[in-house]
């Protein structure tokens, strides 16, 4: 099997270099070479699938020939987690990251086989070549193939961590992949589209559902891990400015920019060389973000992989941002727009503050995540920066964004008159100043001023966004007819990608809500209590009610209960600390528990409007002690030496019998291995005799809920904003460039319409809108 | 104002805007920065000065005390004289002896204390998700 696979990987080398060959050998209207291209890639596709599926079968079957196996998972590994422990390799990365581009790059191809004839086969040469890289990193790199083998093969693996043993673990990794790949698609076609000087928005079109995409995985992926984090990790924080987690941050902001300046440009033709140095940008950042955990040029609780493919990458960065550098610069002549920003008062204008805001927030994060290097070059010592550092620039940041949330919604495109941008900023504006007036009358928000204005500013963004919805359902209602909540669903399923965007704008500002609330006003306290003693932390009594046991073959774990009062009314939390033996041992003596991982198994009760958190440090050093003396006792009785306690005479005697009679040695061996056992069971309970002090770690965290919330939230409006259009326009034909082009234009017409009756537009605003749509779009017609 | 004129101002504007924002960025991030020393390094350094430490915890080390633990760390490449470290609270989960960590902190009596709610355990080498925030 692992020959199988390596011969499948490198048929697929050859197959991603044969599609980016024949792309770019047929660029001049040669249909069939495209044709063939186009299916070499989905063979591309097939043979990674089949690479994978060797993988994943070898970990099914604890093949541990293979050394990805032996070294990432063991025959107790449960199933579930054995399937997604190839991820956890640095050579299974590698081959998810190029299996996963190979998907996307076929979906590519595939919805765009009849358009973008002379873009199309750069974009595959540019896609196969990122895919060739990867694939060639496996086959050509030491220590990363997937199909490296092991001889003799071992009887078992070493298995996967336990602190890896999660579910939304499992599913973190692929998702950010996925995201970071699925950049490529987009960056792809921007190259495709600065070669041949297409710079019109047929390539945004064709690639705008990928961005979005790879949007919502990497936004996904982030909120997995920051729910890992918080759940799983007795550290209590979802967000550490570690430099991985800014590395993964990075993109996703580069995305978003990105997600709305296309909008201008695919409406108005503005920004193109913003828009393409943009993707660039992210699809860098995402190729940085697969460098930093893979080098170790940087400190970060990530731990990193062997240093082996970490230079390769950089190489690539390097390609990338020089050969794109250049190509925008030598097109800047066909990047330059022939429009400009009507007014400051315009959607268009809102998206472009916004973008700044993005990319000086990703600045501001890139700067501290490379300051250790940036600090040697200059003072030639490493230097750090700690959270306060990041937090001091992306608080007030984030908060103006939240604000710009609110005010793109409210504006319409091109222009909007003081008259019209009264009618509706009123009820937002009026709805803000009461929060902020209850806030300082009955809240102790004030305190922290940034979180004051931020609660004021999402209270401005979510009636915003609220008052869109009604009026837009309001206008459809006086169409149609109906009833309230069905004209909403029409309204909305007519209209995806713009109320789509929306909700996801309402989950960011939910979001926003929970990080200022539970960063601003968290209680975060260590307690040192022994059973049955209680503290008083922010108006609760917190009672370590009594201590808890358990053992299991693989760990044993010292617990609590601890019930928490306030204002009459009691929570029971239950929290522990398991210490395991190290991965893939089984018995051994009773220290070995304290040997491998120890895991902290949080407490937490989760509310809608706090989080009541606990995870305990618990002293266990008494039960450490009698371990010791009775792992030398075992020691001394299987020794056999003279002066052995009476107890083990007959242990004494089973070991001389076997070393008579070897045959007699495993059942000697079993009977140790069972009193062992008995021993560990019998000193773990002793622990709750002890009564030891524990030290808890105790956070009160106000809506902490509602960033999960919000993160849902904005993944369903993705979704929504996704979904592919149904209804009339289905049949309509969109072959070529120029039916594309009127059917966007018409799109607007219609965009302007509902915008009217929404009663965004005055009637003075929508008839000047109206007319120059119409104008540019009979000036399209006379084109067709 | 004639559309130009306008433009340019604005134009000017932000760019100042942009400029004394990185000013302001380089300064304090220089000055709010902490130095990274490995445990040799600080075996010497001056005493009441913060720095972040980077080191591996010795095996074996990790000792109770108090509310808190004492532990010695070495550099990463685990060669040189160890290093005394205190540190109160509760720590990580993947803290254990021959982990890496950072911590943040001073020395003070030729121990190393640290900072409340700095220490960084890395995870394991065996631990090579690519990303696990």
């Amino acid at each position: 099997m692992p020959s199988l696979g390596s011969a499948l990987l490198a048929l697929a080398f050859l197959a991603a270099l044969a599609a980016a060959a024949l792309a770019l050998t047929g660029r001049h209207g040669d249909r069939r070479r495209i044709d063939l291209s186009r299916r070499t890639v989905y063979a591309f596709c097939g043979l990674l699938t089949a690479c994978v599926a060797i993988v994943e079968i070898a970990f099914a079957g604890d093949d541990f020939s293979f050394n990805i196996v032996a070294q990432h998972s063991s025959i107790e590994t449960p199933e579930f987690y054995k399937l997604a422990a190839m991820w956890s390799s640095q050579e299974g990365s590698l081959l998810l990251w190029a299996w996963v581009l190979s998907i996307a790059s076929s979906a590519a191809l595939y919805a765009t086989r009849n358009k973008l004839r002379e873009l199309v086969p750069w974009a595959t040469a540019v896609m196969t070549g990122v895919a060739a890289f990867f694939v060639g990193l496996m086959l050509f790199a030491p220590d990363v193939n997937p199909f490296q083998t092991l001889s003799p093969a071992p009887a078992d693996g070493i298995g996967l961590n336990p602190l890896l043993q999660h579910p939304s673990m499992m599913i973190h990794p692929p998702m950010l992949y996925s995201g970071y790949v699925a950049f490529t698609i987009p960056f792809a076609f921007a190259i495709g589209a600065l070669l041949t000087r297409r710079l019109d928005a047929e390539w945004i079109r064709a690639t705008r559902r990928f961005a979005l995409i790879a949007w919502a995985f990497l936004g996904f992926g982030l909120l997995l891990g920051a729910r890992w984090s918080y759940t799983e990790l007795g550290w209590g924080g979802y967000w550490a400015w570690d430099p991985v987690e800014n590395a993964a941050l990075m993109p996703w902001l580069l995305g978003t920019a990105f997600l709305h300046s296309i909008m201008v440009q695919e409406k108005r033709g503005m920004l193109k060389v913003w828009n393409a140095a943009l993707i660039v940008g992210t699809f860098s950042m995402a190729l940085l973000g697969t460098f930093l955990v893979r080098s170790g040029v940087l400190q970060s609780i990530h731990a990193f992989g062997d240093n082996t493919v970490g230079p390769y990458i950089l190489g690539l960065i390097a390609v990338v941002l020089i050969g794109s550098t250049a190509l925008i610069v030598s097109r800047l002549d066909d990047l330059r727009s022939q429009k400009r920003i009507d007014s400051l008062v315009s959607r268009e204008a809102v998206f472009l503050v916004n973008n700044l805001l993005l990319v000086a927030l990703t600045a501001v994060i890139f700067w501290g995540t490379f300051f250790p290097l940036i600090s040697e070059l200059f003072t030639g010592t490493k230097a750090s920066l700690a959270a306060p550092w990041f937090d001091t620039y992306t608080t007030p940041l984030a908060i103006a964004l939240v604000l710009f949330t609110g005010i793109g919604p409210l504006l319409a495109w091109r222009r909007v008159s003081w008259a019209s941008a009264k009618r509706v900023f009123r009820v937002p504006l009026a709805v803000a100043a009461v929060t902020a007036v209850a806030l300082i009358l009955f809240g102790d928000a004030t305190e922290q001023l940034w979180a004051f204005v931020l609660f004021v500013f999402a209270a401005f963004a979510l009636t915003g966004l609220a008052q869109e919805f009604w009026r837009g359902a309001a206008a459809r209602r006086s169409l149609v007819g109906g009833s309230l909540p069905a004209a909403l669903v029409g309204v909305v399923s007519r209209n995806r990608r713009r109320y789509g965007g929306y909700v996801v704008h309402i989950g960011i500002a939910v979001l926003l809500i929970g990080i200022a609330a539970s960063s601003s006003f968290q209680t975060n306290r260590d307690l040192t209590l022994k059973p049955g003693e209680s503290a008083v932390v922010d108006g609760r009594k917190v009672t370590y009610v009594k201590p808890t046991v358990a053992v299991s073959d693989e760990y044993l774990q010292f617990g609590n209960v601890v019930r928490i009062e306030r204002d009459g009314k009691a929570t029971t939390l239950r929290s522990s600390r398991r210490y395991f033996r190290p991965t893939g041992q089984e018995g051994g003596t009773i220290g070995s528990f304290f040997e491998g991982e120890a895991t902290s198994e949080v407490g937490l009760k989760a509310g809608f409007l706090r989080d009541e958190w606990i995870a305990p440090q618990p002293d266990i050093s008494a039960v450490q002690r009698r371990v010791r003396a009775a792992d030398r006792g075992f020691r001394a009785c299987v020794g056999g030496a003279p002066g052995t306690p009476s107890q083990c005479k007959a242990v004494a005697a089973m070991m001389r019998a076997a070393a008579a009679n070897p045959s007699l040695r495993p059942v000697a061996l079993a009977q140790i291995s069972k009193l062992q056992s008995l021993a560990a069971n019998r000193i773990a309970e002793s622990y709750v005799r002890d009564g030891s002090a524990t030290i808890f770690k105790f956070i009160v965290n106000p809506l902490v809920t509602w960033m999960w919330i919000g993160g849902l939230i904005a993944l369903m409006g993705a979704l929504i904003a996704l979904w592919p259009a149904r209804g009339r326009r289905r049949g309509a034909l969109v072959r070529t460039e120029a039916d594309a082009l009127k059917e966007a234009k018409y799109r607007e017409i219609r965009d302007a319409e509902l915008d009217h009756a929404a009663g965004k537009l005055s009637d003075e605003d929508f008839a000047l809108l109206d007319a120059e749509l119409r104008k540019e779009a009979v000036q399209i017609l006379d084109k067709v | 104002m004639d559309p130009q004129r306008k433009r340019k101002i604005r134009l000017v504007v932000a760019l100042s805007v942009a400029v004394l924002l990185s000013v302001a960025l380089i300064y304090t991030s220089f000055s709010a920065s902490t130095e990274a020393k490995e445990p040799s390094q600080l075996l010497s350094a001056a005493p009441g000065t913060s720095y972040e430490m980077t080191g591996k915890v010795v095996k074996g080390s990790i000792h109770q005390r108090g509310a808190g633990i004492a532990f010695r760390v070495v550099d990463r490449d685990g060669r040189g004289e160890s290093l005394p470290v205190t540190y109160t609270g509760t720590v990580p989960d993947p803290f254990r002896g021959g982990r890496e960590i950072v911590l943040t902190g001073a020395l003070r009596g030729g121990t190393f204390v640290g900072e409340p709610e700095t220490l960084i355990t890395k995870c394991p080498s065996k631990f090579t998700t690519k990303s696990d925030a």
